[in-house]
């Protein structure tokens, strides 16, 4: 074993130990400051105020507003469960689905976690299963796979169009609207894979949700 | 598998190599010390820290500068996290952290791994995020590659002790390479919506109130926000992985659009891919870049491919409930980014050392999940770590010339130098170290109440349990930083044990390391034979991803077929 230790050749030794130890300190101690200053403060004071010149809109959360109010934000979404709405993903966090903060619980956006063969997965799965069904008990398609899981953020603001196309009859019912107007509304929401190539084509459920109001 | 996916796929790859040239030859440049274009900031910069730029150091003394340095960022993280409530930038008046809680993620960002135990935005005030994390981002980035040039000038110096300059290493690292494209990308991802600013929490209302925990109607959305988009970019970059918010890069506030995704992506592996350049370049031969970056290629893309076929199949459980085929596993994945990018991420964050995520790959499919657990178990060497991944690749490679050496009966020499006992000896140090931390602190967590009450059963059958440990460990003891997030790993016993882990994971393969890059310096060159393994040609590739897939699956095959072998095979 003294082998493997011998190119250290024992404690660590400077020509003149007290003067290099204090050489040393002082450059790591000042380093670190330096950099605390130049990446810690400046660079996050320089990105925000460009950011917030060139791009506020998206720097402070991409807010919809409606006559000049927020009404919500485009990247985050919000529960739904009334047959006249769309609905979103599940969500996994707590106390209540797309609590994206919560002072009060200290908690924010979370994902299920659940192992590919939970149980506790597979009973979410049919609650929202059984959901679908009651709400729109003539509807045989098969469930697209997005409306019985649930996402990673718990705040995903997007369902996939086969997502959407699966509701617009029960949505345009409880409405009293033609099915076809629903589904022209989500053709018009519906965004497409970015350059044809990026992402998965999806439909924001919020925006959606609040053309739908919008239609009276 | 999807075409749509394959390109997708396929495009990331065609943009990672093509960076690989320009930013590698530059990231030479800086080190030789030819970039100058904040020469007066460095100047001052070295007054301050009483250094002169240009004095050599011995391995001794690099190591100790970095230890001392790295160690001082530990300390301040600590106390900066203690001392939160006192300190402004905290709108949401968040409290101190406990002192387990404090001790993990103090060691966790000073060793690049960016385990996260506590929940971003409801943990941390923005001032601990910034002056704490954010700074701890980029020198424990530009630690590891101070560490890899050092190695560099090891295996290319002739008979000297000289290996560079730490502090200039890693002001450099920082001021020329970090620094301008975290800025960069920073601004590029605020454009698609990642959140940056130092305004409370924004406040809007639910379109359809919904009934709250205590049975009252709850008609408002608080939203999170922060300076993100500029610590997410150098997260990413200096593949510390670290998010702003609790589920890091599946946030819609953190990654945003598919735009976002691949850039994101991308800057996960650019440096360290890159960083092969640089070292072919440092040592005057490229090709020898060129060589290891093929080996990490070739392993990285078949896994790649097996974890995207394996969630792009979805899961029997649910496909049994009669969901409309085609849709793969998309439980804990965003619609917008989708099956693909969710599997080339899983791969690309665990490859490097990056641990970002933006999909739970607790959810992922046994063969889906088990792909990024053993790219971490290879020790981070696919890629890996900016800095870290290559020093790791290249002791890797100095053990494939010492088994081709005993085959053949010859002395094995890398680069022109002989590889003799001190560093195979360091070498296996590296090599043992990890699997070592990450086996025993498994089984010790599995033996003890206070590590098994944090598998929650009621959640997890108990195959799923044992891999939610063996990846945390695994993740710890290789500083990658991503979870099986179902584990309850905040309490004392983990935050205590996965820091141990993460301290001697990182330090412990960093100063042997600078060993060998000390004793190779001191070598004489022997001019290449008739003998000489050639070093770049594709029987040497071979010879490097056998080994590196040889001693990764000898290792952890045994620990893996008690979690998702176990798990594929008997649901």
């Amino acid at each position: 074993m003294e082998a493997v230790w011998a190119g250290f050749a024992g404690p660590y030794r400077f020509h003149n130990s007290e003067v290099e130890m204090k050489t040393m300190i002082r450059a790591a101690v000042m380093s670190l400051l330096c950099m605390t200053l130049i990446t810690g403060v400046i660079y996050p004071l320089v990105v925000t105020g460009i950011a917030q010149v060139i791009f506020p809109a998206q720097a402070n959360g991409s807010l919809i507003t409606q006559s000049g109010a927020p009404v919500g934000s485009a990247l985050i979404g919000q529960a739904f469960d009334d047959p006249k709405y769309f609905w979103g993903r599940l969500s996994a966090t707590g106390p209540v689905p797309y609590t994206a903060f919560n002072p009060d619980t200290l908690t924010g956006s979370s994902g299920s976690n659940l192992g590919p063969f939970s149980p506790a997965l597979k009973a979410a799965a049919l609650t929202r299963l059984e959901a679908l069904r009651n709400a729109d008990p003539g509807n045989a398609a098969p469930v697209p796979v997005d409306l019985i899981t649930a996402s990673a953020s718990g705040l995903d603001p997007q369902i996939s169009p086969e997502a959407a196309a699966y509701q617009v009859a029960r949505v345009a019912r409880a409405r009293g609207l033609n099915s076809s107007q629903v589904a022209e509304l989500v053709r018009q929401y519906t965004e497409g894979r970015t350059l044809g190539l990026l992402g998965e084509p999806r439909v924001n459920v919020l925006r959606l949700n609040l053309a739908l109001d919008g239609l009276r | 598998m999807t075409a749509n996916g394959l390109l997708q796929i396929a495009l990331f790859l065609a943009l990672l190599l093509a960076l690989v040239k320009p930013l590698g030859a530059y990231m030479a440049h800086v080190y030789e010390g030819r970039v100058r274009f904040l020469a007066p900031v460095e100047r001052l910069f070295y007054r301050l820290m009483g250094v002169n730029p240009a004095a050599p150091m011995s391995w001794k003394t690099y190591a100790a500068a970095m230890l001392l340095f790295n160690l001082l960022g530990l300390f301040v993280v600590y106390a900066l996290q203690r001392a939160q409530a006192l300190l402004p930038l905290n709108p949401q008046q968040l409290g101190a952290v406990g002192p387990e809680l404090a001790w993990n993620t103090a060691v966790s960002f000073a060793t690049n791994t960016n385990w996260q135990s506590y929940s971003g935005e409801v943990t941390l005030s923005a001032f601990t995020q910034m002056l704490g994390l954010t700074v701890q981002n980029f020198v424990s980035a530009a630690s590891g590659m101070a560490v890899l040039i050092a190695l560099v000038r090891g295996l290319r110096g002739r008979q000297t002790s000289d290996l560079g300059n730490f502090w200039t290493d890693l002001t450099r690292g920082v001021l020329y390479i970090l620094l301008p494209l975290s800025l960069v990308l920073a601004l590029a991802l605020v454009s698609q919506g990642v959140v940056q600013t130092f305004a409370p929490a924004a406040r809007v209302p639910l379109l359809q109130p919904v009934t709250g925990a205590n049975g009252a109607a709850l008609t408002e959305q608080v939203l999170p926000l922060g300076p993100a988009a500029s610590q997410i970019a150098i997260k990413q970059l200096g593949t510390n992985g670290g998010g702003y918010f609790n589920v890091n890069s599946a946030h819609p506030f953190e990654n945003p659009t598919p735009l976002s995704n691949l850039l994101e992506v991308l800057a996960i592996l650019a440096i360290a891919t890159a960083l092969c350049y640089t070292f072919g370049r440092m040592i005057g031969d490229t090709r020898q870049g060129w060589a290891v970056l093929a080996a990490m290629t070739i392993i990285f893309v078949p896994l790649v491919l097996v974890t995207f076929a394996a969630e792009q199949a979805g899961t029997p459980m649910l496909t049994a409930l009669g969901v409309a085929p085609g849709g793969g596993n998309m439980e804990g994945k965003e619609v917008r980014i989708g099956i693909a990018s969710s599997a080339l991420w899983a791969a690309a964050t665990t490859a490097a050392s990056n641990g970002s995520v933006n999909s739970m790959h607790d959810s992922f499919t046994p063969i889906g999940g088990m792909v990024p657990m053993w790219l971490i178990q290879l020790g981070e060497v696919i890629y890996g770590g900016v800095g870290s991944g290559l020093y790791g690749m290249l002791v890797f490679a100095i053990i494939a010339v010492f088994v081709a050496g005993l085959m053949v009966g010859r002395t094995p020499e890398y680069l022109g130098k002989k590889i003799e006992a001190f560093e195979i000896k360091m070498a296996s140090l590296v090599i043992l170290i990890p699997p070592v931390l990450v086996l025993l602190g498994t089984a010790v967590a599995v033996l003890v109440p206070e590590g098994l009450s944090s598998i929650l059963t009621t959640r997890s059958p108990a195959a799923h349990g044992f891999s939610e440990v063996l990846y945390a460990f695994s993740s710890a003891g290789n500083n990658n930083g991503s979870a099986f997030a179902g584990l309850n790993a905040n309490t004392p016993f983990y935050n205590i044990a996965l820091g141990i882990v993460m301290l001697f994971g990182r330090f412990g393969l960093a100063v042997p390391v600078l060993a060998i890059a000390g004793s190779m310096a001191a070598k004489k060159v022997t001019p290449a034979g008739a003998g000489t393994l050639p070093t770049h040609t594709p029987l040497f590739i071979v010879m490097l991803v056998s080994v590196v897939v040889i001693v990764g699956a000898l290792t952890f095959i045994p620990a893996l077929a008690l979690g998702p072998v176990v798990e594929a095979l008997i649901p």
